[in-house]
């Protein structure tokens, strides 16, 4: 080669780099707009994400805390007028001790109990108060604090005769209107209370009576048409807790043994293959469909009961089955071969292989797989609406026959009502109940998912 | 009473499980060898011993009642044949009340105390005859079980094999689902044909079905056309969404975001898939819906609060985690060589992943895409608090909307009578959905493994 | 002790046409950690134009991690840093001002398995010249397309399916093609990491007699764990051990009088 060749291939080279060098620019800065891009689609999500938690728990926190009055409410057996508490006698049929319970009951439900609470009032409240102002007085108090008071009763009715200091919660929209959530310069007649319950609440709470204190109602007592400020999410609460302990119970090991045996023992052929597409495929089933499963053959054909915790139990099984037959699967995948043949190689038979060596090995994965199927289950709504368990419950169900509802439906039905003032507030806290299960059911498997990852 | 059946059984297996070992060490004392462990003759023998005790129980539990009722009813007096089917129910009702102990209140009639009397002494003779029947069972099975024990029997082989029926017999429940809602809803759907042709249903542009109490002579119009175009309108405008976002997401997180961002950033995006759909529907309701009827305002465009644009936005929202973590797994499928290969040559990270790494994963994006838009497609919560129920064909996605699954809910909620065509479309649509959502996934299905196969 | 290896000389490999001077690349106090562990420990080595250099020792010793270094491709490892400098034509490619993607495109790399991306054979060997616009016009782009694959000894075997996938190519073709595709943007350097130890004797030959080609109008860097291959188509060798460069010189020089007794050692198998 000599120089001028040389010279030619060194310049050759040069234009060669100037070209490349020329495009450069252009070239970063697609890149840097494609980064950016990318940066731009997490930080929207992850925005995104804190949008919906602060704003439901903006409007949730504070419905924890609710506007509750102390009264001293003086039991006057002048209106309290009832018989001494039945005892059930020798040879009393169960069902005739209960009527005369029941009968006694019904005294105690005559009781005039909202009088024993005006006179409560009465005495914090300025000035005489008239008759015709009752309304507005009883408007202070939630409509269903008398029960509560009566319950009192029911347990020590002892306490007859005596004055009891009372915590009472305030009605629904008392507490909205005291927590400045309504507009305070509306005129008279688009405000929901009259100006002399808006006085009096005012007042009161000036002079301590009403303070906004935490208040209990809402995981304690059920769900209520008629008194808002007392409904809570005790019976939805017991309702998932039995559909819960349901899903548990038989999707966890139906899923994981057929996950075992499609992925130890079952013969690869054309109907475990069929098997397998059936499964991803259940798992993508739109969930309101098996709503429909389960309105057609639990309720339609077999008769089980509408509304029973039992009846949703079954159809979120059903539900979640896929799901933790899939995780169970990829759990088994992820044990190496060299495990099994370590184990078969010594004379193992492969009942023994699978359940001595490789199950062990899977149970994190199989662990995080089941309880990310049971978290999505306990937030599930659409096929439970099918199944009648909308419908509204006013007891806390004891048994997974009995009438209920769950923690979602129960979202649901709240967001639909009237109240909208009040139960927004009501509703959020309520979401906020159930994302605290449910992420901390999250977080369960995602902290059990980091402690046992392994990599083989 | 059945529960300390149940454990009677157990304990008494528990005891075979010793009689068996004992009986196998005995054998073996004899200096021959076992052909299995110990243990595993103690199992069989328990299994011979109680499985088909257990067997007989459950059997006789179904059937029990049943027989019990049919048997007192032929003793009921003549007359009372003549009662109608639902004053039967309440009869039998007050009849195993009393039978019960529980009692009734009230007035009770003799011939009821006599059938109550004869179906107390049925159940107690038919329980004695169970558990007479279940002893029996035990006890032959038990000395049939434990006179086999012999050297030669294989009694690992025989209690595997039964460990692996149970095994496939679990895996069987997956084909039930699946069979249970084809047959469910196929033939209700098919019900709903004999009211309504096809035809009308499948080509119909109105939606109108009215109420079933409004007579025969209104049959009400049950065209699919509206609540198809809803559903699709909807499901695109939450892909539009979240393909883009998901897919820039998944891109960053796998090529570009650096270890801390990714650690924070995957989890807050998979607590973004946990989040129940009731929670993301009122999200869409308080904060979605305002807002964007706000901005409509202000840009002079009337946007709905609930409208399509509303719950495809928020449906959209959900989905991305979904879109992005199965997008994530199919682009770090695609082998690093190939990675290597683009950049050794001098493309730009960006060049990498657009002109190499997409078009590498693109079958399985694709498939992604697909399971994407089945999600979106049966997603019903969203669109049941956000859409605005308005089953109208109209193009424009500010305006409110109907979808085939917020029309099931408002179908088949409330009252579970399956005889009116009112009720029964909702099977129809439920089929519907069905079908379209089986026809993604399978293909999507497909798709993917091809693509996993590809790189395996 | 007397050394025993003998070299075999099935092909002959060309003599350097002009007796090269030009440093082109060279490497001072290189050293590679990933993470916490130190993988280098301090390599310094010159690469002279037009040469073919071969790095041998045991797997696990470090030499495809230096020769990565030659082009950055570490780079693209998370975790991993590098100390000490290197140069090409005297500029140090890992100064902060220095454009990855123009480095890469005047040293090239074809990797141990053939990794010909999901597209056309034609679209393999463009995707480098469009990428970097090399080509103006259509006809230019099947110019370059056409003398890299008869540069790679592949026209022949594919003219006639440029637009069939490249992975439907035997292994030996399909590496061919990842060689074709790297001419394609006409680098300075080509680095190769044991381009054939996933290939058959025959095709192995066949890459070997390229190398030797190339090695007319490109500096070779190779990494090989087959010291006869090492031996057929290489002017230098170096031996590397435990992130050490133990020694390098001309080819023959080592096998023949390894001034090492490590190098010995390993060339006479005595591990490996």
């Amino acid at each position: 080669m000599t120089v001028t060749n040389l010279e030619i291939a060194d310049s050759r080279r040069r234009q060669r780099l100037n070209a490349i060098q020329r495009s450069l620019n252009a070239r970063h800065a697609r890149e840097r707009r494609f980064r950016l891009l990318g940066l731009g689609a997490v930080i929207t999500a992850m925005v995104l994400v804190a949008i919906l938690f602060a704003s439901i728990l903006i409007r949730g926190v504070p419905a924890f805390w609710q506007a509750t009055l102390t009264l001293d409410i003086y039991l006057d057996p002048e209106v309290i007028q009832v018989d001494e508490r039945p005892v059930r006698e020798r040879g009393e049929s169960p069902a005739q001790y209960r009527e005369r319970e029941l009968a006694w009951l019904s005294q105690l439900g005559m009781v005039n109990w909202n009088a024993l609470i005006d006179e409560a009032l009465k005495d914090q409240l300025p000035g005489e108060i008239e008759s015709r102002q009752t309304r507005d007085l009883r408007a202070l108090v939630a409509s269903g604090e008398r029960f509560a008071l009566r319950n009192r009763v029911i347990e020590k009715p002892e306490l007859i005769g005596q004055t009891v200091t009372v915590k009472m919660l305030a009605g629904a929209n008392v507490d909205v209107w005291l927590k400045g959530n309504i507009d305070r310069s509306l005129p008279d007649h688009q405000q929901q209370l009259s100006a002399q319950t808006r006085e009096w609440a005012d007042y009161l709470k000036e002079q301590g009576t009403i303070r906004n204190a935490f208040s209990t109602a809402l995981f304690i007592n059920t769900d209520s048409r008629s008194s808002p400020a007392s409904a809570g999410l005790a019976g939805a609460f017991m309702g998932s807790l039995f559909m819960m302990l349901i899903v548990i119970a038989l999707s966890i090991p139906l899923g994981v043994a057929s996950a075992i045996y499609l992925e130890e023992f079952a013969p690869k052929n054309r109907l475990t293959d069929l098997i397998e597409i059936n499964i991803n495929n259940l798992a993508a089933v739109p969930s309101i469909i098996f709503g429909l499963l389960g309105a057609a053959i639990f309720v339609g054909y077999l008769r089980l009961p509408l509304s029973a915790p039992l009846v949703g139990g079954l159809v979120l099984t059903l539900m979640t089955l896929p799901t933790i037959i899939i995780a169970t699967r990829s759990a088994l995948r992820s044990i190496p071969p060299s495990i099994r043949q370590a184990a078969l190689g010594i004379g193992a038979s492969r009942v023994q292989t699978v359940f001595h060596h490789v199950l062990p090995l899977a149970l994190p994965g199989i662990l995080t797989g089941s309880i990310l199927g049971v978290a999505q289950a306990l937030g599930e709504t659409a096929p439970l609406l099918l199944i009648g368990m909308n419908a509204f419950v006013a007891n806390v169900p004891s048994s997974p026959v009995d009438q209920a509802t769950a923690l979602p439906v129960q979202i649901y039905l709240w967001q639909g009502n009237e109240l909208r003032n009040f139960f927004e507030a009501r509703t959020s806290a309520a979401i906020i109940v159930l994302l605290g299960l449910m992420l901390s059911l999250n977080a369960t498997a995602i902290w059990l998912r980091k402690k046992f990852e392994t990599r083989w | 009473m059945n529960l300390v059946l149940i454990a009677t059984v157990l304990i008494v297996m528990a005891v075979a499980y010793q009689v068996g070992l004992s009986r196998s060490r005995a054998v073996a004392d004899g200096g021959v060898r076992l052909h299995s462990r110990p243990g595993y003759y103690g199992v069989l023998v328990a299994l011979w011993c109680g499985l088909p005790a257990l067997l007989l129980f459950g059997v006789w539990l179904l059937l029990q009642d049943a027989i019990v009722e049919v048997l007192v009813v032929q003793q009921l007096p003549a007359e009372l044949a003549a009662l109608s089917e639902r004053e039967m129910q309440v009869l039998m009702r007050r009849v195993s009340a009393l039978a019960s102990g529980q009692g009734l209140s009230g007035e009770v009639q003799a011939y009821e105390v006599a059938a109550a009397q004869q179906m107390a002494r049925l159940e107690s003779m038919g329980r004695l005859a169970m558990i007479a029947a279940m002893a029996v069972l035990a006890v032959v099975g038990l000395v049939t079980a434990q006179r086999r024990v012999s050297p030669q029997l294989r009694a690992r082989n025989q209690v595997e094999r039964v460990i692996t029926a149970l095994l496939a017999l679990s895996s069987g429940v997956a084909i039930l689902t699946t069979v249970g809602i084809v047959l469910s809803l196929v033939g209700e759907a098919l019900h709903f044909f004999r009211y309504i042709s096809p035809a009308e249903f499948f080509f119909g542009t109105v939606w109108n079905p009215r109420f079933s109490t409004s007579g025969a002579g209104q049959q009400g119009e049950f065209g699919l056309l509206p609540l198809l175009w809803g559903t699709l309108m909807v499901s695109a405008i939450a892909l539009l969404v979240a393909i883009p976002l998901g897919l820039m997401t998944a891109i960053y997180m796998a090529e570009y975001a650096p270890p801390w961002l990714r650690n924070v950033a995957k989890p807050v995006i998979e607590v973004l898939a946990g989040i129940p759909t009731i929670v993301y529907g009122f999200f869409a309701l308080i904060v979605i819906g305002p807002f964007l009827s706000g901005l409509g305002d202000m840009l002079g465009i009337g946007i709905r609060a609930t409208s399509a644009l509303t719950a495809g936005l928020v449906m959209g929202i959900m989905i991305i985690p979904f879109v992005s973590s199965l997008s994530d797994d199919i682009i770090t499928q695609v082998p690093k060589s190939l990675r290597d290969g683009a950049l050794g040559l001098g493309a730009t990270r960006s060049e990498m992943i657009r002109q190499v790494v997409l078009p590498a994963a693109l079958p399985g994006i694709v498939g992604a895409f697909l399971l994407a838009a089945s999600r979106a497609i049966g997603e019903t919560m969203i669109v049941v608090l956000a859409a605005g129920n308005n089953p109208v064909l109209h193009a424009n996605p500010f305006e409110a909307i109907s979808t085939i699954t917020v029309t099931i809910v408002n179908q088949l909620t409330g009252d579970m009578d399956f005889s009116s065509p009112q009720s029964l479309v909702a099977f129809a649509l439920g089929l519907t959905l069905f079908v379209i959502t089986l026809g993604l996934n399978i293909i999507a299905l497909v798709v993917v493994r091809k693509y996993r196969q590809q790189y395996e | 002790m007397t050394v025993s290896v003998t070299v075999p000389t099935t092909m002959n490999k060309r003599t350097r046409t002009a007796q090269a001077t030009n440093i082109k690349m060279s490497a001072r106090g290189v050293k590679v950690f990933y993470g916490e562990n130190e993988a280098l420990h301090g390599i310094d080595l010159d690469i002279m134009e037009n040469e073919v250099v071969a790095f041998i020792g045991p797997s696990g010793c470090g030499k495809s991690t230096f020769l990565r270094c030659l082009n950055r491709m570490n780079d693209t490892i998370a975790g991993s840093r590098v100390e000490g400098q290197v140069t090409l034509d005297g500029n140090d490619i890992y100064d902060p001002s220095l454009d990855v993607v123009l480095l890469r495109a005047q040293v090239g790399i074809v990797f141990q398995k053939p990794n010909p991306f999901p597209k056309s054979i034609y679209e393999n060997i463009a995707y480098g010249p469009r990428l970097h616009g090399l080509a103006r016009r259509r006809a230019e782009l099947d110019d370059i397309v056409e003398s890299s694959l008869r540069r790679a000894g592949l026209w022949d075997e594919v003219k006639d399916r440029l637009d069939q996938p490249g992975t439907g190519l035997s292994g030996g073709q399909q590496q061919r093609l990842c060689i074709a595709r790297t001419i394609a943007v006409s680098p300075e350097v080509i680095l190769m990491d044991e381009p054939c130890s996933a290939l058959d004797p025959i095709a192995t030959g066949k890459i070997e007699q390229l190398i030797d080609e190339l090695s007319e109008s490109y500096t070779i860097v190779m990494v090989t764990h087959n010291m006869q291959q090492a031996a057929r188509v290489a002017h230098k060798t170096a031996f590397f051990h435990l992130g050490e460069l133990v020694e390098m010189g001309d080819t023959d020089d080592i096998f023949t009088n390894p001034q090492e007794q490590r190098t010995h050692d390993y060339i006479t198998g005595r591990f490996g």
